[in-house]
């Protein structure tokens, strides 16, 4: 048992994050009533100093926290992914919670524990930091999520994600505790060891690795543990369905990858077919039940259902092509549902709720470039060249191919179409209908702020994704 | 010495207790002693693992699980004490706002 | 190539340009400057594309030209690159060209609108994608001008977004789109997986390596997508419906070069579809079958544009037919010349329109030819032109295709053709006589303001006019070793002669009787049209029975002779009364009896369409809703519903795993499918 200081540098940016936090929450009490925004500055200092340290780190290797812990390039893109998630997050937010009414300074804290728990998640490399880490990020999302707390739908979302949450947690945990027993240990790279070549006589691994992919298929709403999705994301608060759709996807993901590639690489082929299984179900029923939806953030929740469903072929395929291809669909999902998002919120105003699609009517005579981003953003969602939605799903029917699983691709690609035909409605209400009524849309700085950086760089990715592509090629290398 | 299987299948009953309780229960205060139900279910796994295999982390893990387990019932306590407020009900059948 | 060929990028860089400039700043621009724009970068790619040409002349050779590398990654590397080669050439030579003048149509045809500068925005965004569409050097970039112009079709469709009819339009021409491209990203995923390349000259120099099932399986994905884009038999339904857009999209986007999209990737990946028989029969089929039913549809149609969209889809069908039987350069040459006539049909449908008020109905019209002499010239220009009477340019593209069907042998095919062709003639001069003969149907207010449209517009149509009535003798004279067959013959290879015809490379007695057939076929049509659409007494009137004598001085010169033979030994006297007596009984019949058959054929088709192809839509379209609503009732809002799932789903995957495993069958099934399904 030993300790090095180098190892308290390898945590620092989570340190910083969680320090960052617990001074939000000190602080909060001696400022006067509605100059909470202040705090929100502070996250920003937060994530900026976190970005700038893992920016450092970006490139080391190495094991830390008796195996703990483990800092990486994989883990490390996705720490700059959240970073950013979070930040666009705070800027949604800011306006946001004036405007409701709960402009409470804890709210920053809370983005900011989520982010720390999220963090943890990512660089876990013990299935105790595993556990942690998902407990850390979702505490803070079930106070998130009834934050209009004077809102019912709000609450009835928090109860909802909370019920279910720590029930898919006590899942979870036992399945830990099945493997533990099985193996001796809570290390991955142990449990890797010890399946190395194993044969699988103890039905109870099989018990075990079911339960984790139910506790994990839960955070990143896979069909079909996938129900709270649609009503936690229609209830919470905007900015909160956002960093909830965004970054608790992205972790959860990263956790799972790491798992199961890592753990339990060696027995592939038990669940390879399982989540084979998953996957096609997700895309199915994601892109089918979304065909009909009229709330906006409802047909966001079944649209990232779906899109989870595609994310999981990379997982399913799982080399190095598999993984790297996933890190890039949850890199561009993240800024286009950002994105939809931010443009859902500016919609939010006095006595209307603006989270049907009917609200989106005429949008495109009010404010042609809100109109003109949604517009990229659905397009990208949709998979339609040149936007980065399409390079992210391109490089996942890729990996697929490579993998000779072409019949998913077939059908992945199938219900791309059908996809098309939800997320081409909204557009089509934004630009052939309408409006309703004059109104003049309010556009904070923030919000504007998120949707110019969100369409840029969808953009961006999509017509030249090579610098971004570079970078997870090489934290895919340093993985395998 | 009490054979490793006996608190297996005693863990196992726990959690299956506990599950039913999540499915079957309407008040969403039984609903969180359920979930309870579950992590102490793993809990027992671990001790008794750990005692088995001769090794600490197991136990360590327990502490952990604890002190998680503890931070989400002050949380679970407090949804349910602002729902309480709004509705004036713990019934889990009544909160049904958002479907479809 | 002794210069480079890097300045090809600026073909589409200019409209690029022009997008650029009237998005973002052309509301607040002059219409003159929006359109100075716009027309000026297609007129500018033009040069830039004809100097290419010049260059590709000289030098035939395939030359291969990277702007960037759009996507890195370990085994697959994607540049965004361009190929220019004798193809590439003639297809941006039309899109600039035929482009141009459509968009110089459209400053007189859009003037007022308040959308002109978003019209034109949105015409040159059309015209990049499609650029990119035909310049791109690998499947990924022709996949993205492929979106691209779907998308600006979308756009285009729904430009007049005030009417409902429009809004649904657009949208089923995407929807219907994004099945065929599903098909096309499929192919293109098969390609990937066989070759380990996206780009062309990888996948042609070994395509070789190809086993036919694979060839087969990747090529009929292509063609789905080919059918989506170029409105083919079943998917074809959104052509007629995308004619709610403005007039010049439907000319430029539906009848010149979006549209055909899909006869340019065919032709393109001719070696792969060579490999594979069956996908080429296939091609050949579906051309075949859907020249046919959409000519007999067009036969009973009253809208003036809606006609000429069923005849695009039928003469998408003849290239897609030329395709199949392996005459590719035949299938080129009828995309440029159709391209040509079909733009100036409907250029000049839209002077009508636009002289009419937006009047499309053709039984409001009839008599025009008066008010608007240099339209009804142009026009009828055209519908020669489209009916196959020679010297006109459809004339000898058409009777290529036909003569190559025939040749290859699929005489069935080449009769589907042949009685399409009669019907184009037919349902052309229908439309030339309702439209610009026989009495005026319209309101005397209408008819007051009846005007020749401006010279902006006319000019545009006396070019394509000319280039209809000369340019198949100038590209494709002799019949297959014309101009364009030599230049096009490195891409396409020399025609795809069945055994044992190579030294029939001289014209011979039955290319004749196959052209003479051609020709009396599309006089027939026009015959029956005139005798129909001006002997009849509803439209009797001065002009109307002036005409009907004229017809039948023709008549007799066309069946006289045969009358004479027969009836060799009867009294002049017996001749008169003979020749009256079929004139008032036979022809009458026959008028009568191609009457009823071919109301009855179009009430057929007309059938089909509506229970058939609507309802297998609908019923995809009620499925996803019946199945979407019944998915939507688990989601129940009840928490410990959801929770039941949850352990449901723990259930559902254990029991999965023990059914994999315990069952050998299916365990065998499931890892063929997985490891296997890439071949």
């Amino acid at each position: 048992m030993n300790f090095a200081v180098t190892d308290i540098g390898a945590v620092l940016p989570e340190v910083i994050v969680a320090v960052y936090a617990c001074a939000i929450l000190l602080i909060e009490p001696f400022l006067p009533k509605g100059r909470q925004e202040v705090l929100a500055y502070f996250g920003f200092a937060a994530l900026g100093v976190a970005f700038y340290g893992t920016w450092n780190l970006m490139r080391t290797d190495l094991t830390v926290m008796n195996g703990m812990f483990v800092l990486d390039p994989f883990g490390n893109f996705f720490k700059l992914l959240l970073y950013v998630a979070a930040a666009m997050t705070i800027l949604l937010s800011m306006e946001y919670l004036k405007r409701e009414g709960i402009d409470r300074g804890e709210y920053y804290a809370f983005v900011l524990l989520a982010t720390c728990g999220m963090m943890i998640l990512v660089s876990a490399s013990d299935l105790i930091m595993v556990f942690l880490g998902l407990e850390l990020m979702s505490i803070p999302f079930y106070i998130l999520a009834g934050f209009k707390r004077f809102e019912e739908k709000s609450l009835e979302a928090a109860a909802k994600y909370f019920i279910l949450g720590s029930f898919s947690s006590g899942i979870l945990l036992f399945g830990i505790s099945l493997l533990y027993g099985l193996s001796g240990t809570t290390n991955l790279q142990a449990l890797a060891l010890h399946l190395r070549g194993a044969e699988l006589q103890n039905p109870a691994w099989i018990l075990a690795m079911i339960l984790l992919v139910v506790g994990f298929g839960f955070k990143i709403a896979a069909v079909p543990f996938h129900m709270w999705t649609p009503d936690v994301y229609e209830g919470a608060p905007t900015p909160v369905t956002a960093f909830l759709s965004v970054g608790s996807k992205a972790a959860s993901f990263a956790v799972f990858l790491r798992v199961f590639i890592e753990a339990l690489g060696g027995i592939q082929s038990d669940w390879r077919f399982l989540l084979i299984f998953l996957s096609v179900v997700t895309i199915v029923l994601g892109n089918v039940v979304a065909l009909v939806q009229t709330n906006i953030k409802r047909m966001l929740a079944y649209s990232s259902i779906a899109h989870a469903g595609y994310a999981m072929i990379g997982l399913i395929v799982g080399d190095s092509l598999g993984i790297f291809s996933l890190m890039i669909y949850m890199l561009i999902y993240a800024f286009m549902t950002l994105g939809a998002f931010g443009v859902v919120m500016l919609l939010r105003r006095e006595g209307v709720e603006g989270d049907e699609i009917r609200d989106f009517a005429g949008l495109a005579r009010k404010d042609r470039l809100t109109a003109f981003a949604m517009l990229i953003f659905m397009f990208s969602l949709a998979g339609i060249p040149p936007t980065a939605g399409f390079v992210a799903k391109f490089y996942i029917f890729m990996a697929a191919v490579n993998a000779h699983l072409t019949w998913l691709v077939v059908l992945g690609v199938v219900f791309t179409a059908v996809s098309a035909y939800f997320y081409l409605r909204v557009v089509m209400v934004m630009y052939m209908k309408e409006p309703d009524e004059a109104v003049q849309l309010s556009a904070p700085p923030g919000v504007v702020m998120v949707l110019a950086v969100a369409a840029a760089v969808v953009l961006l990715l999509g017509i030249y994704p090579s610098p971004f592509l570079d970078y997870a090629q090489e934290a895919v290398l340093k993985l395998r | 010495m009490v054979p490793l299987s006996y608190y297996v299948i005693l863990s196992t009953m726990v959690f299956v207790i506990g599950v039913i309780g999540v499915l079957i229960r309407r008040n969403i205060i039984v609903i969180l002693l359920s979930i309870e139900l579950m992590l102490n279910a793993a809990n027992i796994n671990f001790v008794a693992f750990s005692h088995y295999l001769q090794n600490i982390n197991g136990q360590v893990f327990v502490f952990f699980v604890l002190t998680v387990a503890a931070a989400e019932v002050v949380v679970g306590l407090a949804i349910i004490i602002a729902l309480y407020r709004g509705k004036a009900t713990v019934h889990i059948e009544n909160i049904n706002l958002m479907k479809g | 190539m002794v210069i480079g060929v890097d300045f090809v990028w600026l073909i589409p860089a200019f409209p690029l340009l022009a997008v650029l400039i009237n998005g973002l700043v052309g509301h607040r621009l002059s219409e003159r400057a929006v359109s100075v724009t716009a027309v000026g970068s297609v007129g500018l790619s033009f040069l830039v594309a004809s100097a290419t040409l010049v260059q590709v002349i000289a030098d035939p050779a395939p030359a291969v030209t990277a702007l960037f590398t759009w996507i890195p990654g370990g085994d697959l590397v994607v540049e965004f690159n361009a190929l220019i080669d004798p193809l590439t050439a003639v297809m941006m030579m039309v899109i600039t060209g035929v482009g141009f003048l459509i968009h110089a149509y459209s400053i007189g045809y859009m003037h007022g609108d308040s959308g002109y500068a978003r019209y034109f925005t949105y015409l040159n965004l059309f015209t990049v994608s499609m650029l990119i569409l035909v310049m791109g050097g690998n499947y990924l970039v022709m996949f993205i001008g492929w979106e691209g112009v779907g998308l600006c079709s979308y756009l285009l469709i729904g430009f007049w977004y005030e009417r409902t009819s429009a809004i649904k339009a657009g949208t089923k021409a995407f929807v219907v789109n994004r099945i065929g491209d599903a098909g096309f990203l499929v192919g293109l995923f098969l390609i990937f997986a066989r070759f380990g390349s996206l780009n062309y000259s990888d996948v042609f120099s070994r395509a070789g390596e190809l086993s036919t099932a694979t060839a087969t399986a990747i090529t009929l994905c292509l063609f789905i997508g080919a059918i989506g884009k170029s409105a083919q038999l079943p998917l074809y339904t959104w052509l007629p419906d995308a004619m709610e857009g403005p007039t010049p999209v439907s000319a430029l986007i539906h009848a010149a070069t979006m549209v055909t999209a899909g006869v340019y990737m065919v032709v393109r990946n001719h070696v792969l579809f060579d490999m594979a028989p069956l996908s080429l029969q296939t091609v050949a089929v579906i051309g075949a079958a859907t020249a046919l039913f959409s000519a007999t549809i067009g036969l009973v149609q009253y809208d003036i544009k809606r006609v000429l969209a069923y005849s695009t889809v039928s003469q998408l069908g003849y290239m897609f037919l030329a395709c199949g039987v392996g005459a590719y350069a035949s299938a080129i040459f009828h995309l440029v010349t159709h391209a040509f006539f079909k733009a100036l049909l409907f250029m000049s449908a839209g002077s009508v329109i636009h002289a009419m008020g937006g009047e499309q109905d053709m039984r409001k019209m009839g008599g025009l030819a008066k008010h608007l002499p240099k339209t009804a010239t142009v026009f009828i220009i055209g519908a020669i032109a489209i009916a196959g009477i020679p010297p006109l340019a459809g004339f000898w593209s058409k009777d290529e295709i036909l003569g190559a069907a025939f040749k290859h042998g699929a005489p069935v095919l080449w009769f589907m053709g042949l009685t399409a062709a009669a019907m184009t003639s037919f349902y052309m001069f229908r439309q030339v006589y309702m439209t610009f003969y026989g009495s005026a149907r319209m309101d005397h207010d209408v008819e007051h303001h009846l005007h020749e449209s401006p010279n902006v517009m006319i000019y545009p149509l006396i070019v394509l006019a000319a280039l209809s009535l000369l340019g198949g003798l100038l590209l494709g004279f002799p019949p297959e070793e014309g101009w364009i067959h030599r230049f096009l013959g490195p891409v396409t290879g020399a025609q795809a002669v069945p055994a044992g015809r190579q030294e029939a490379h001289a014209i011979g007695a039955i290319d004749y009787i196959l052209m003479g057939l051609s020709v009396a076929v599309a006089l027939a049509g026009w015959m029956t049209a005139r005798q129909i659409y001006l002997k009849k007494p509803e439209t009797a009137g001065a002009l109307a029975s002036r005409f009907a004598t004229a017809h039948s001085v023709l008549y007799n010169k066309y069946w006289v002779d045969e009358l004479y033979d027969a009836t060799v030994v009867e009294p002049s006297k017996g001749l008169g009364r003979v020749a009256n007596r079929f004139d008032d009984r036979i022809i009458d019949g026959i008028v009568n009896a191609v009457g009823n058959l071919t109301q009855a054929g179009a009430a057929l088709s007309t059938g089909f369409e509506k229970y058939m192809i609507y309802g297998l839509l609908n019923i995809t379209g009620y499925a996803n809703h019946i199945a979407a609503a019944i998915l939507r009732k688990i989601q129940s809002g009840q928490v410990h519903h959801y929770a039941a799932l949850l352990v449901i789903g723990i259930f559902i995957l254990v029991n999965l795993y023990l059914w994999f495993f315990d069952n050998t069958t299916v365990a065998l099934l499931l890892s063929r499918l997985s490891l296997n399904g890439g071949n």
